[in-house]
């Protein structure tokens, strides 16, 4: 009979996750090739930094009134709902050119760390929204003194 | 009509003519471009950039729209994700019409540039009575 030695909270999936990252991280870095787009496939896009005690999502929204735009903190995920509307669509005009577009959006986004939903700050300046996280005082970096004995 | 769901698109990067002094990239701003009896009206999106960071320059019939943005991380931040790059915004546009100078009316909000160009008068169209001799 064969044995399978399965370790504790092995999840395949989670794992197989964590290697197309760091393939992604790989070409990114190595052969100057980027994380394409379509790659998430969902709007808006956005970027993740950090320093010491917060956490940063940032995403392009121009045009999206702050009315419009909804951000909920569900769990350990970051959920940003909106409609962009474009205020010409209804008026008898001739286009040009058209390359703008309206619609609804949803975005999950999987926030890297345990936060704490009560210190969450959101800003919208310019079309770019910033959601300002604060991290749990046990992800935060700390210092380790060492005595002399 | 129906509702419609947004699709992720990476911006287009501007064809480099010359070397830039500034470091970064620069995309092409998305535009709708469309006509009036009396104006012809340019809406750009240019997420980042602030209304004083805009430049715009029109020479006979040549418009040239720029825009400049912030840093796109705050002091001693690192990227952890990126999906999408910053840069300044940079297009070059011929116009059909003659424009009146005087009359242009730009405004930026919430990282849209919206433009009024005021046809002259000569350029609107005009309604021809026809006369019963």
């Amino acid at each position: 009979m064969p044995i399978i030695f399965r370790e504790p909270g092995w999840e395949p999936l989670r794992e197989l996750e964590h290697l197309q990252r760091r393939m992604d991280r790989l070409f990114q870095s190595g052969f100057g090739l980027e994380r394409a787009p379509w790659r998430v496939g969902v709007y808006p896009l956005v970027n993740i930094s950090e320093d010491r005690d917060h956490v940063y999502v940032r995403a392009e929204l121009p045009g999206v009134k702050s009315e419009d735009l909804d951000i909920t903190i569900q769990d350990n995920s970051l959920i940003l709902r909106g409609e962009r509307k474009i205020d010409t669509e209804e008026k008898q005009v001739n286009f040009h050119r058209r390359e703008r577009e309206s619609g609804f959006f949803r975005r999950v986004v999987a926030l890297p760390a345990m936060m704490q939903p009560d210190k969450v700050d959101a800003t919208f300046k310019d079309g770019i929204l910033t959601v300002k996280l604060a991290k749990p005082a046990a992800a935060k970096p700390r210092q380790i003194k060492v005595k002399v004995a | 009509m129906a509702e419609k769901e947004l699709q992720p698109k990476a911006k287009a990067e501007v064809p480099t003519t010359a070397e830039r002094v500034r470091p970064g990239r620069v995309f092409l701003p998305a535009v709708d471009i469309f006509e009036t009896p009396e104006a012809l009206v340019l809406v750009a999106d240019m997420p980042g950039v602030s209304g004083d960071k805009v430049a715009l320059d029109l020479k006979e019939n040549h418009l040239t729209i720029s825009g400049e943005v912030g840093p796109p991380l705050g002091e001693g931040e690192t990227i952890v994700e990126q999906e999408y790059f910053s840069g300044d915004f940079h297009r070059e546009f011929h116009l059909g019409s003659i424009i009146d100078q005087t009359k242009i009316d730009a405004t930026m909000k919430d990282g849209v540039l919206h433009l009024v160009l005021p046809k002259v008068e000569k350029a609107k169209p005009r309604k021809i009575q026809v006369k019963v001799g």
